[in-house]
């Protein structure tokens, strides 16, 4: 698993992919809270960094597609999917490898976000009057969404052996899985059962997570959604077979 | 025994990709798997490496069945597959390192160094394989696959796409590491499994049609015996008749004729000779035609 783990952070590294999602994510997200009106944390009197974490659930679905798309879809179609699936290792070490090194790659992406964090903290009066679990809770919130989109990405690109239908499609899925079943609970549909369609969702338990309350409940949401992913994954990946 | 095939089959849908083909490949062999396209090599020697699993039937490497102990069938095979696929982006020793890791070699810089050596990339070795030559690409899809010595070499069409210069470069190194392997090979090239190959292999239509040494197919295959003469003069048709007494005759050009007969060589030679002297012709030339092994391949495949 290390070897195809190292072998894919080299990759993303070695084509830009990671650096351009890293500073895509980093520029955008400095743009919103530092210069943009309606969400610039100077103006907005209250020493936080929400605005990131209401932003980035969204930004992901774009970026994180991006990373994932060409995981299997590329293997796929020059072939070396078959020199991989012919040396020794089994295809859940594949997977894994994989999954962590998208993983890896999104974690250092927010990581530089700590700086805000530390700006915020120095701006408030008095200073340091920051709600530090709220934002541990989001931080904790915000890879738990990243490590679900992950999974759904790499489900994507083992489907096809198409990078930009991957994309969509993984686009596609990770904002079907954050926000329609919140929709969907909105309309008052289904009466009592709003809040069970509610709780399909990623945003309903990312909500929940970043108050600053971890909940066994969400984590476990957040767990079950990435096996669900990375055993669909599996399933499609040795359809070779079927 | 290296590699045991055991009523190995493998559909498609409705078409037998592999229909029931049984075979056995000592160790340090080199074999050459041939036959048209489609015929079922490739889908052979995906069985082989675990790409693929077979629909009915057994295959075993070094005794190890490719189904059950996949795992370690993987780490005995070394496998270059059809059209040599590589990661275009990887520099040449990233690629080797990436490769000798996923086998947990213990010495893997000394590993990929000998590699280079062998496969004669030294002044390639720190481009990307993206800007490599064919050839280039070529070796450095041997080198992957023989990065953890294996015992068993499974290439399929190893010299297809190279210039002339780089088919005698690849099929010498191949002669060299089959000394010491068993090599199961597939081509299109007849020429490469005659100067290579200790046995061949014949597949048409999933089935194997030809099994055997190059010199034991020949005479399998060439009952009877062919000769090409030229004669001082062109036959008229008396004398057409009466050298057709002897065999076949074919009329190629000028003077010169085919014979081709039931009879052994011998005794094609010198009734031919018996012929020219009764007839008052000389002959300027004699030579009897072997049978090739691509007659071998067209005879059983058409």
């Amino acid at each position: 698993m290390f070897s195809i783990l190292r072998k894919e952070i080299r990759s993303f590294l070695s084509s830009l992919i990671a650096i351009i999602v890293i500073v895509v994510f980093l520029v955008a997200n400095g743009l919103f809270l530092w210069v943009f009106k309606e969400t610039n944390i100077l103006d907005m009197g209250y020493a936080n960094i929400d605005p990131l974490f209401e932003l980035a659930p969204i930004i992901f679905i774009f970026l994180i597609s991006a990373i994932t798309m060409r995981s299997f879809s590329e293997e796929k179609k020059t072939g070396t999917f078959e020199t991989l699936t012919t040396k020794p290792i089994t295809d859940l070490s594949i997977i894994l490898g994989k999954y962590f090194a998208g993983l890896i790659i999104v974690i250092f992406a927010i990581l530089p976000t700590l700086i805000y964090y530390y700006t915020v903290s120095q701006l408030a009066v008095p200073k340091g009057n920051v709600d530090t679990g709220a934002l541990w809770g989001s931080y904790m919130g915000l890879i738990l969404l990243s490590a679900g989109y992950v999974s759904i990405g790499l489900f994507a690109s083992v489907i096809t052996d198409n990078q930009i239908v991957s994309f969509i499609v993984s686009m596609f899925l990770c904002f079907f899985f954050y926000s329609t079943f919140d929709y969907l609970g909105s309309f008052s549909l289904f009466r009592d059962s709003d809040f069970f369609i509610e709780w399909f969702g990623i945003n309903y338990h990312y909500r929940n997570i970043s108050r600053g309350v971890i909940d066994t409940r969400d984590v476990v949401y957040f767990l079950s959604l990435i096996v669900l992913f990375i055993w669909l994954t599996k399933i499609i990946f040795n359809s070779r077979k079927w | 025994m290296s590699i045991v095939v055991e009523n190995l089959t493998k559909t498609y849908g409705k078409q037998n990709a592999v229909d029931h083909i049984s075979f056995k490949i000592n160790s340090g062999e080199i074999v050459g798997f041939l036959g048209p396209n489609g015929a079922g090599k490739t889908t052979t020697m995906k069985i082989l490496t675990c790409y693929l699993p077979p629909t009915s039937g057994k295959a075993f490497v070094n005794d190890l069945d490719v189904e059950e102990k996949s795992i370690e069938v993987r780490r005995q095979i070394g496998y270059l597959p059809e059209h040599n696929p590589l990661y275009t982006d990887m520099y040449v020793k990233e690629y080797l390192m990436f490769a000798a890791s996923v086998y947990h070699l213990p010495n893997k810089v000394q590993r990929v160094n000998e590699m280079i050596a062998l496969t004669g990339l030294e002044v390639e070795q720190r481009k990307k394989i993206g800007q490599l030559s064919k050839g280039y690409r070529q070796r450095v899809g041997l080198a992957q696959a023989m990065i953890h010595d294996p015992s068993v070499l499974i290439l399929d069409e190893p010299t297809s796409g190279l210039d002339p210069n780089q088919i005698v470069e690849i099929r010498n190194l191949i002669i060299n590491i089959g000394k010491h392997k068993t090599v199961l090979l597939s081509t299109h090239i007849m020429q490469e499994v005659e100067a290579m190959c200790s046995h061949v292999m014949i597949v048409n239509k999933g089935r194997i049609v030809a099994n055997g040494k190059p010199s034991e197919l020949k005479q399998q295959f060439s009952a009877g015996a062919s000769l090409q003469v030229t004669f001082n003069a062109v036959l008229n048709d008396y004398q057409l008749q009466k050298l057709s007494e002897y065999g076949t005759v074919t009329h190629i050009g000028g003077s010169t004729y085919s014979i081709i007969s039931q009879s052994d060589d011998e005794k094609l030679k010198s009734s031919t000779f018996q012929f020219a002297v009764d007839n008052g012709l000389m002959l300027t030339e004699m030579k009897l035609i072997e049978h090739s092994l691509e007659d071998i391949f067209k005879n059983v495949t058409q």
